[in-house]
């Protein structure tokens, strides 16, 4: 059987692929693709910590975070429709009217 | 082969990842991220976990990823714009550098910190004992945590209310 510890370090990697594309991507819907990557990283490992504690409570969370990624997607994409509308571009860079 | 079957999920799931945040076109982005999906299937097989398995092809893949499909089809913006010069002096080359400094010590301090755990703490309490029955997961969410179920149920509503009235086209 396969460590946990493996299972670990990819959830970190895949984590920090996620985080990397957030900052790094100037497209808002790649920054909504990596926040499902982060969110997937923290499932694995739900799903590999509780089958190791031989307790179902890992795959039960990560139902839970599956309805959550599904609502957030559902507003988050809403959200950018909206923004699209405003200004004809996907840029984050575009949108700093809350900034100071 | 159950690690060469890691191995071989863990590489794909990578891959496809890197390639969704590295390459500049949002379709190929979502077809990618589907296949990284379906690699993390693979995992929670191997990990005793048929029916999350299955939840994360249909939920993840099949629906939440036709949504980002309708929404990049319907905007049709292929191509990013290039970084405007000079937006924050956070972006400029000092800013880079004090950021390539902190991200070295949060490693370290990562590495640190594992050291001091013990890298095989966890195994220590591993259970061989199967956990994959899916009534197991049903009286669970359904006995123990019926209250976040329900919760959950009102988290979709106002989700399904809100996409909706932020989508809507504005009547002047």
């Amino acid at each position: 059987m396969v460590p946990l510890n493996y299972y670990l370090v990819l959830s970190g990697v895949l984590f920090a692929i996620g985080t990397a594309g957030v900052f790094l991507r100037r497209n808002l819907i790649t920054v909504l693709l990596s926040i499902e990557i982060m969110l997937n990283a923290v499932n694995l490992t739900f799903v590999a910590v509780g089958r190791y504690r031989g307790s179902v409570d890992g795959q039960i969370i990560t139902f839970f975070v599956m309805t959550v990624a599904a609502a957030e997607a559902a507003v988050g994409l809403a959200l950018i429709i909206a923004l699209f509308r405003h200004r004809e571009t996907l840029s984050p860079d575009a949108f700093t009217a809350l900034k100071w | 082969m159950d690690v060469l079957a890691f191995y071989v999920f863990g590489a794909i799931a990578v891959i496809a990842s890197l390639l969704v945040v590295g390459q500049g076109n949002p379709m190929h982005s979502v077809m990618l991220l589907i296949v990284s999906f379906g690699a993390l299937a693979g995992l929670y097989v191997l990990l005793d976990a048929p029916f999350t398995a299955v939840t994360q092809i249909i939920v993840y893949a099949g629906a939440i990823m036709v949504l980002f499909l309708f929404v990049v089809m319907l905007l049709n913006v292929p191509r990013e714009e290039p970084a405007p010069p000079n937006v924050s002096a956070l972006l400029g080359p000092t800013g880079m550098r004090l950021g390539v400094v902190l991200s070295l010590l949060l490693g370290a301090e990562i590495l640190w910190a594992l050291g001091r755990v013990g890298i095989g703490w966890f195994t220590q309490g591993s259970s061989e004992k199967s956990v994959s029955s899916v009534a197991l997961i049903g009286s669970g969410i359904f006995l123990r945590h019926a209250f976040a179920f329900e919760a959950t149920s009102v988290l979709i509503l106002v989700a399904m209310i809100g996409a909706v009235v932020l989508a809507r086209r504005e009547h002047s």
